[in-house]
């Protein structure tokens, strides 16, 4: 690989979580429904029929865009993308194309570096179709739903990179509420446009005049392989001082290698043009501001701040800051706000889950009483003596082989101590002075 | 609502009751002087004397109709007067051009490719007519998808002008203006997208009503092109399409270019409507077009009637219309190839082979104009210059209240005689296109004859101004007498 280095863009198409369709009031609740049950005239494309947008889905597509530093248009538009297939009702898919809801935006990887993000568009789903013999079956539930698009500049160079940025994707997608954003069930696909360039293409920051493009990468490792297979292809091929063709092609598991896809159509024209149904979104100074608001803290702000206001080690930041965490978080900064020693809160939290349960109050008494505690053995033997002296009975059945007695002895001596006692020393002793 | 005479229907030789304009037939249900039974079955006499060689309906439901005919009068006769509060035209019959769809009744869009299409849904417009007691009897004859402007497209048959049955009625509403204009409905809704009301209406010698874009909902129109279809009534006077409107307008929640703007008290308002000190403007291009012979003095009469009544008229320039053309050719084909590409054969029954000659060409010239390379050079600048268009009516409607013109450059032609004519529709919608790109509202109103065809006028006003146009209408009408004036049918039977 020394002799070329990798250009990447990526395309993310996720889900977004609304309670209607995209353009009509069907439920979108549609994952167990049977066939065509959640339709009407609309999402069926029947003649006549119209789209209304749906801006539960829109404002959340913004706000991923608010996320990611992106600039929402004041105007943005929906088009219409013109295609044959039976799966498109219409004979045309609605889309954005010339003004997306959000446009030049950024996520930060943990080495600092910037992804560029192009646009971040709204456009439905299609139906499905099933082939049985020589029937194809389709149903319109899925026809209709809301779907995101977010599309990276060709900035990623590594494939570690560009499972880090996906990665980073599906986390903020699910903890924003945009989405489900499981890949198993696809409501998170990736598409990698891929292509490499000489060491000195890239200094002179001069892009290949081709790129071939991997869809339906449906898992992380999925896109490592793939990525790394098309690689590998691509520099043998300018190695032997051969052009490589730009097109789409798929990921072969078995083989390892990439393979050319047929094409639904020869040459795409899609004949893109402003969607007449829908008049231009205009979004309001105010609208942006009330938007950004509802962002919450992103997991790299989570983990700068516990780092700076409570010095707590990266490693215990991550940890909180982690979208599955947020409870813990909380938890966390109740503790904090009751006083409680930071590292001793996200000690506890990180490593004994019983504190987990316990309230800022609780929390704090349990930590008084193990200050109180006594660990120094001088002090305690007098108390293990006592014991041992009391229950002559119990120091016969440990003496014999039954070790769990001991339990009972350690106990008598938390009750002699008033519970002050270290129930660790305490064994310790018992057991050296048995 | 204002009392009207009833003298003449007590009185003079007993018109037949399908012959009653809107205004009269509510004031006599209402008074319960008639039945919409009665008035249902009068229609349906009139449509099976005079369909068969008109030509005018695809598809007629009498049984349903006949039955909520029934259902009316009950109502009408235990709640009295009451029952016209909640429904304002209870008991009325009407027609419906072919491309409203109406849940369980086919809607054909005068196309072989919906021929077996029965729609399970209904439209907003059929939908609020219902709701508002109206009884529809059946589907009108148009150009095929509206592709045209004298019913000669359709793939069914066409429709013959009821004034002579060897000229078309217009189009594309050709069939819902020939259905009031012979007394088979008591009123008619069309759409328009480039004249489709107007022009008919015209041809027809009547009043046909084009709301701004936006006033009434789309919601179950068939699309012809998006961005200026309208729907609106045909009907024998303007105070019958501000009833009609009143029903029709508003916001609606299934279609995102409905307007939010409050809805006039139309009928009211054009009761009130003083013409006095209104400023009518005149554009020359308008009037300096290449016009049929003859047209032009019926016209000027018509503008110092205006003047008589009162409203001041003043010339002013306005884009030559020709350019109106260009621009809603590329719009209308483009938008046309989207809207029609959902009929792929897979889905309707019909495979593509069953459109026609003229659906495929507006096809083929709008998927040219989107392709990619031409799209900035023909859809964009068609776009760029409707903007001007728009500014240019802005400009006008600065010095002037309304605009008057010619609503059709000719009377109503001989069958057959557009043929030769590729561009046929754009010529004979030349006058109605511009304001109709504009977005904004144009009503027509006959004003007079050139070789026993009636001539049209219309009155164009700012978006959202339709009480305005309906009541210089109105006023007109009240001084006149040419919207009561029918053809002669007697021949038919």
């Amino acid at each position: 690989m020394s002799n070329y280095r990798l250009v990447l863009g990526l395309e993310i198409h996720f889900h977004v979580k609304t309670t209607r369709k995209m353009f009509c009031g069907c439920s979108a609740d549609i994952y167990e429904a049977d066939p065509n049950t959640h339709t009407c005239p609309t999402c069926l494309g029947l003649p006549g029929a119209l789209p209304v947008p749906n801006l539960e889905a829109i404002k959340k597509v913004q706000l991923l865009g608010l996320a990611l530093n992106c600039e929402l248009n004041k105007t943005s538009l929906f088009d219409r993308k013109h295609y044959f297939y039976p799966d498109l009702p219409k004979g045309y898919q609605i889309s954005q194309y010339k003004y997306p809801l959000c446009k030049e935006g950024f996520l930060e990887l943990a080495s600092g570096k910037k992804i560029e993000i192009d646009r971040i568009h709204m456009e439905e789903d299609t139906a499905k179709s099933f082939h049985e013999g020589q029937y194809t079956l389709l149903d319109f539930n899925k026809s209709g739903m809301p779907l995101g698009e977010l599309v990276t500049k060709p900035v990623i160079t590594s494939t570690d990179e560009a499972v880090e940025f996906s990665k980073k994707m599906q986390e903020l997608i699910k903890l924003l509420g945009v989405g489900d954003a499981d890949m198993e069930k696809g409501q998170l696909r990736l598409e990698a446009n891929i292509s490499l360039r000489t060491p000195e293409m890239e200094e002179q920051r001069r892009l290949p005049d081709y790129k071939v493009e991997i869809k339906n990468i449906n898992s992380f490792k999925f896109m490592e392989n793939a990525v790394t297979a098309e690689m590998i292809r691509q520099q043998e091929l300018l190695e032997k001082g051969e052009r490589v063709v730009q097109e789409n092609r798929g990921y072969d598991e078995a083989t390892k290698t990439t393979v050319p896809q047929r094409e639904k159509e020869e040459a795409h024209d899609y004949r893109y043009f402003p969607e007449p149904d829908i008049p231009p979104m205009l979004f309001s100074e105010e609208y942006v501001t009330e938007l950004k608001k509802q962002i919450p803290e992103l997991p790299e702000q989570i983990e700068r701040r516990l780092v700076r206001t409570y010095s707590l080690t990266s490693k215990q930041a991550t940890f909180f800051a982690h979208a599955s965490n947020v409870d813990l978080l909380h938890k966390l900064e109740s503790f904090i706000e009751a006083n409680i020693d930071p590292q001793e809160a996200a000690k506890n939290l990180i490593n004994r889950p019983e504190t987990r349960e316990l309230s800022a109050n609780e929390f704090s008494q349990k930590l008084k009483a193990q200050e109180a505690r006594i660990t120094d053995e001088s002090v305690l033997t007098p108390y293990v003596q006592e014991v041992i002296d009391e229950y002559g009975e119990v120091v016969v059945d440990y003496r014999n082989g039954k070790e769990n007695s001991i339990e009972f002895l350690v106990g008598m001596v938390m009750r002699k101590t008033k519970g002050k006692a270290d129930a660790e020393v305490s064994r310790k002793l018992l057991k050296s002075m048995l | 609502m204002a009392k009207l005479p009833r003298k003449r229907f007590l009185k003079d030789n007993m018109p037949k009751l399908n012959e009653l304009n809107l205004s009269e037939a509510l004031e006599q249900l209402r008074s319960e002087q008639i039945t919409s039974l009665d008035l249902v079955q009068a229609c349906f006499a009139q449509i099976r004397k005079t369909d068969p060689e008109l030509q005018v309906f695809i598809t007629l439901v009498e049984e349903q109709a006949l039955e909520q005919a029934r259902t009316a009068d009950k109502l009408i006769h235990q709640e009295g007067e009451a029952a016209f509060i909640k429904q304002p035209l209870l008991g009325v019959p009407y027609a419906c051009k072919d491309n409203f769809c109406t849940k369980g009744i086919q809607t054909t869009a005068s196309s072989n490719i919906l021929r077996d299409f029965i729609p399970p849904y209904e439209s907003t417009v059929t939908a609020k007519l219902k709701e508002a007691g109206a009884i529809l009897l059946g589907k009108t004859n148009m150009d095929s998808f509206a592709h045209g402007s004298s019913t000669e497209t359709s793939d069914f048959f066409t429709t013959k002008n009821p004034w002579d049955t060897s000229r078309v009625p217009g189009g594309s509403s050709g069939g819902s203006a020939a259905a009031v204009v012979s007394h088979m409905c008591i009123f008619a809704i069309g759409s328009e997208t480039g004249g489709s009301i107007r022009g008919p209406a015209s041809w027809c010698g009547l009043t046909g009503l084009k709301p701004s874009y936006g006033r009434v909902s789309r919601y179950g129109l068939i699309a012809m092109a998006s961005s200026t279809d309208s729907p609106g009534p045909i009907t024998k006077s303007a105070a019958d399409a501000a009833i009609i409107l009143q029903v029709l307008a508003g916001k609606d929640p299934f279609d995102a270019t409905t307007l939010n703007a409050q809805v006039d008290d139309y009928f009211d308002n054009i009761m009130q409507f003083a013409i006095k000190g209104l400023k009518i403007g005149k554009p020359k291009s308008y009037f300096g077009l290449d016009l049929q012979p003859g047209l032009r003095a019926v016209l000027d009469e018509a503008v110092v009637h205006f003047e008589k009544l009162g409203a001041e008229i003043v010339e002013v320039d306005l884009m030559d219309p020709k350019y109106s053309i260009a621009v809603y050719t590329i719009l209308q084909r483009s938008e046309v190839s989207s809207n029609l590409a959902r009929f792929d054969g897979i889905r309707y029954g019909h495979s593509r082979d069953a459109f026609n000659f003229e659906n495929k060409k507006r096809m083929m010239l709008g998927a040219y104009a989107l392709s990619s390379g031409y799209y900035d050079q023909y859809y964009s600048k068609a776009q760029k210059v409707r903007t001007l268009i728009v500014e240019d009516f802005e400009r006008a409607f600065q010095k002037v209240d309304v605009l008057i013109g010619p609503t059709m450059p000719c009377v109503a032609l001989k069958i057959g005689e557009s043929a030769n004519s590729p561009m046929f529709g754009e010529m004979m919608d030349v006058l109605t296109e511009p304001s109709t790109i504009a977005g904004l509202t144009g009503i027509t109103f006959p004003c007079g004859y050139v070789d026993s065809l009636p001539v049209g006028m219309q009155v164009i006003g700012p978006a959202l101004s339709e009480s305005t146009v309906l009541g210089v209408v109105n006023t007109y009408q009240n001084a006149t007498n040419y919207h009561k004036k029918f053809p002669n049918l007697e021949s038919l039977t």
